[in-house]
């Protein structure tokens, strides 16, 4: 078997791959909820009803879906460029952090404009914290795949060492854990009494904000340019280093929104289980969404769904949770397969 | 025809067509290969004789016809069934693993690689041998990473060679060779053929397939439209049969010079790699002129073009444009002092394969013609690749489509249009025509011509000195980084030019200098 390539793929060869993909991963899920000795059906009927058979359980996806939105838009922005940020999780971190910093008292600012700070702050973090690994690949020519993972690591020590100490609350009875945010610098509910907050909103808009960027300006042209041929794009004028290090602002700072939804407008205060890996899901969320903004919504919403409905499966069928994290896996192993077969055709010896 | 038909049938294709979507690449086509014979295959670009090869080669599947190797049929789609029955393909780009040495190239595919090392004296041995043979001269223990082209394709070669290759199948093996390279190959293969082996050499330089081949086969919008002895025809009626019509080289009346309009002054350049950079260069760029640059490859045209093309600063020495020296230099400024480049490497360096037409077409100005504060302006846009299409003659579907599945040619006119729409004074080609059909060939030269004839200063970077003698009207010779005094059109042989090209007359030059 080999695999020739195709000049000009048909509409159906760049729709049915994906749709195969996603049709594939629920067989795999099948057969491991009958090997678990649940009825596959079943199971996936307890997972959508865990995802959407309430009011309860459809705000609970999109709360859930908000933070993936955000990193999946950072991976997704620095991806196109091919930056590979894999350190979404720690610029999520600073994001949160920030707005820890600013929202516990050190400055007392009506809501409207404490929130704008917040953000702001969280974009201006997380982006710092990309900006590093990005000098290092323009100016030295580092592996940002490397720096960027390994930041995580050292910057989630970072947030450990702060909440034990200098962040640490000093009425959480010895817990690591901040204190809590003013009310100024939470986010507030899109409808009173329901439990999806503003982030949510601000996640579409920044989908939506990405698309635009991405269609409509120079910058989204420029981003394009240096990822699909850097050096076409360099014999053409295209200041390369500096559209490297703009894209790296772009995705550090959706990252560290991220962290700053999180915290002003779910969590309240900061503890190191803030994101249980955000960051690198973001990544599967990016890849599932072929690298398109609107995609990404999708993407983030399917993936939450999965999660939050299999956690509430688990508890109805017996059957571990865990599927949640396979489905997430094969979907995105048959979904790079499925990239592969819309562009090269399988040919039998 | 009647000595070939008595010698053995060693490759037979019979009825192959193929389709890629809506696209007929090949179709019915049907010709026999004999043993110790040369078969040219001919035609523009996109006329389907890679698809053929490959076909043959197994990289892809006919969809119809049958393709036979010493009377057996081969296999569709599988290049190893052809590799094991003596097909040896030398692609127009190398398949050579770049950090290992000549030798490990070879030999890698054949031997397992642990066989190998043990049997490693014997492999090298073995290679130096044909490469004596053959007249093929490289050192296994190179690195193919620092080879020159025409190294590199020695050892392509060789790689055939080495596997008792008995059909040799070159694609465009002069596209990227100097003359002198060319000829040596041209022994090579009339060594080949004299051991026995059948070669198809695909080419659309004609006075080549005119020296190499004993048959020519035409291939036109993918089908066989004529098949001659080379004995029995002439360059004047391939060069028709290709295209489908009479074709004429434009003819390039004589220039009137202007003033300088881009003057380097001693000016020297860091090497890159195994390529050296310049050493102290003097040239003026006059407007009204063409400025022919010769040279064997790899001796100081890629740090000129770099140079020009603003992607490397003199480390010493000054440039100046129209009479002033530039503010800072990078591909920006040297496009906003109105230097048009024509970069050597369309697929790698001119263009980004998977944009499209239009996102091709702006890439140099969309900062300053088609966006405005951030925004971009794409209708604007599309309707300057629509202009180009028309102004260029641009054969697509529309400026949708993805570049990549233009043709060589297309791409170069997008190229072309894209670099002289604003009427730049100064024009930097280089290898303007490297790979491309006769038809497309004459486009570019004529867009040359008439550039130069409005007023612009050319200069045509070329390793085609046929090239270089019919379109310069001045001529410098690079080697290693140095230049030749410029000698005026006509006054020098293609002879007098090779000396120079092959490091003579500098030492004098340079010690008067010094």
């Amino acid at each position: 078997m080999r695999l020739e390539p195709i000049a000009a793929p048909s509409l159906g060869r760049r729709v049915l791959p994906p749709a195969l993909a996603i049709a594939a991963t629920f067989v795999v899920a099948a057969l491991l909820a009958m090997i678990a000795g649940g009825n596959p059906f079943a199971v996936f009927g307890l997972i959508l009803k865990g995802a959407f058979g309430s009011k309860f359980a459809i705000l609970e996806t999109l709360n859930s879906a908000t933070p993936l939105i955000f990193t999946g838009l950072a991976i997704a922005v620095a991806f196109r460029a091919k930056l590979w940020n894999i350190g979404a999780e720690a610029q999520l971190y600073a994001g949160a952090v920030i707005t820890v910093v600013l929202g516990t008292g050190a400055l007392s600012l009506p809501a409207p404009l404490m929130l704008a700070l917040c953000a702001i702050s969280a974009m201006l973090a997380g982006a710092l914290i990309l900006l590093g690994p990005a000098l290092l690949k323009t100016r030295l020519g580092v592996d940002e795949v490397v720096t960027t993972l390994l930041l995580n690591f050292i910057f989630l020590l970072f947030v450990s060492y702060l909440l034990e100490g200098p962040l640490k609350d000093p009425m959480g009875m010895g817990w690591p854990k901040s204190a809590r945010l003013l009310p100024e610098a939470r986010l507030p509910r899109i409808v009173e009494g329901l439990r999806l907050h503003w982030g949510f909103a601000l996640a579409l808009f920044a989908a939506l904000a990405v698309w635009v960027i991405n269609t409509r300006t120079t910058l989204g042209y420029e981003m394009r340019a240096v990822g699909q041929n850097a050096e076409a794009a360099g014999f053409a004028g295209i200041p390369v280093t500096k559209v490297i290090l703009k894209t790296a602002l772009l995705s550090g700072g959706l990252a560290g929104l991220a962290g700053f939804s999180e915290v002003s407008g779910l969590k309240g205060s900061l503890t190191l289980d803030l994101s249980p890996g955000f960051g690198y899901t973001g990544i599967v969320v990016a890849m599932l969404a072929l690298l398109h903004p609107l995609g990404v919504v999708v993407a983030a919403l399917f993936v939450a769904a999965i999660f939050v409905g299999a956690d509430s499966m688990s508890r109805a069928a017996g059957v571990p949770s865990y599927l949640a994290d396979i489905m997430l896996a094969s979907a995105l192993l048959f979904m790079v397969l499925a990239i592969l077969l819309t562009k090269f055709r399988l040919r039998r010896d | 025809m009647t000595e070939t038909d008595k010698a053995q049938v060693v490759l037979r294709l019979q009825n192959i067509t193929k389709r890629f979507g809506p696209v007929t690449a090949n179709e019915d086509v049907s010709f026999a290969l004999h043993r110790g014979e040369v078969i040219a295959l001919l035609g523009e670009n996109g006329a389907g004789k890679t698809t053929l090869m490959n076909i043959l080669f197994g990289q892809y599947t006919a969809d119809e016809g049958s393709v036979e190797l010493f009377g057996q049929p081969l296999p569709a789609g599988n290049p190893r069934a052809a590799l094991d029955a003596g097909v040896g393909m030398v692609h127009q780009h190398f398949t050579l693993a770049g950090n290992l040495t000549v030798w490990e190239n070879i030999v890698l595919g054949v031997d397992a690689l642990s066989a190998a090392s043990l049997r490693h004296a014997a492999a090298k041995a073995r290679i130096r041998d044909l490469s004596e043979r053959f007249h093929l001269k490289v050192d296994p223990d190179a690195k193919v990473g620092r080879l020159t082209v025409g190294e590199r394709q020695r050892v392509e070669i060789l790689k055939a060679l080495y596997r008792d290759a008995k059909i040799l199948i070159l694609d465009e093996p002069t596209a990227v060779l100097t003359p002198q390279e060319a000829d040596a190959l041209f022994a090579t293969l009339r060594e080949a053929i004299a051991s026995g082996l059948s070669v198809i050499f695909i080419s659309h330089k004609l006075h080549e397939v005119m020296a190499i081949s004993d048959r020519v086969l035409v291939l036109r919008h993918g089908r066989l439209v004529a098949e001659r002895a080379t004995a029995d025809t002439n360059g004047e009626e391939l060069a028709a049969l290709m295209v489908g019509a009479e074709v004429s080289a434009p003819s390039i009346s004589p220039a009137t010079p202007g003033a300088p309009l881009l003057s380097l002054r001693d000016v020297t350049t860091p090497g890159a790699g195994s390529a050296p950079g310049l050493a102290r260069v003097a040239l003026d760029l006059r407007a009204g002129q063409i400025t022919g640059l010769a040279g064997v490859s790899g001796n100081g045209q890629a740090a000129l073009s770099d140079l020009i093309s603003g992607l490397i600063a003199p480390s010493s020495g000054t440039i100046t444009l129209h009479g002033q020296a530039p503010q800072g230099w990078s591909p920006r400024a040297a496009i906003a002092n109105g230097v048009a480049r024509i970069p050597e490497d369309r697929h790698k360096t001119g263009t980004i394969a998977d944009f499209d037409l239009t996102e091709n077409a702006i890439l140099e100005t969309y900062a300053t013609r088609f966006s405005q504060r951030g925004w971009m302006n794409w209708k604007k846009a599309r309707a300057f690749a629509e202009s180009l299409i028309k102004g260029y003659d641009i054969r697509c579907p529309g400026p949708d489509i993805r570049i990549r599945l233009l043709s060589g040619g297309n791409m170069q006119k997008l190229i072309l249009g894209r670099v002289l729409e604003g009427a730049p004074d100064i024009i930097l080609a280089n290898q303007p025509v490297r790979g491309l059909d006769i038809g497309a060939v004459n486009y570019v030269h004529e867009q040359l011509a008439k550039a130069r004839d409005r007023g612009a200063a050319v200069l045509l970077i070329s390793e085609d000195l046929d090239e270089i003698m019919r379109l310069s009207d001045v001529i410098h010779v690079i080697s290693e980084g140095r230049l030749s005094p410029e000698f005026a059109r006509g006054t020098m042989r293609p002879e007098d030019l090779g000396r120079w090209m092959a490091g003579e007359g500098f030492d004098k030059d340079m010690t008067d200098a010094a």
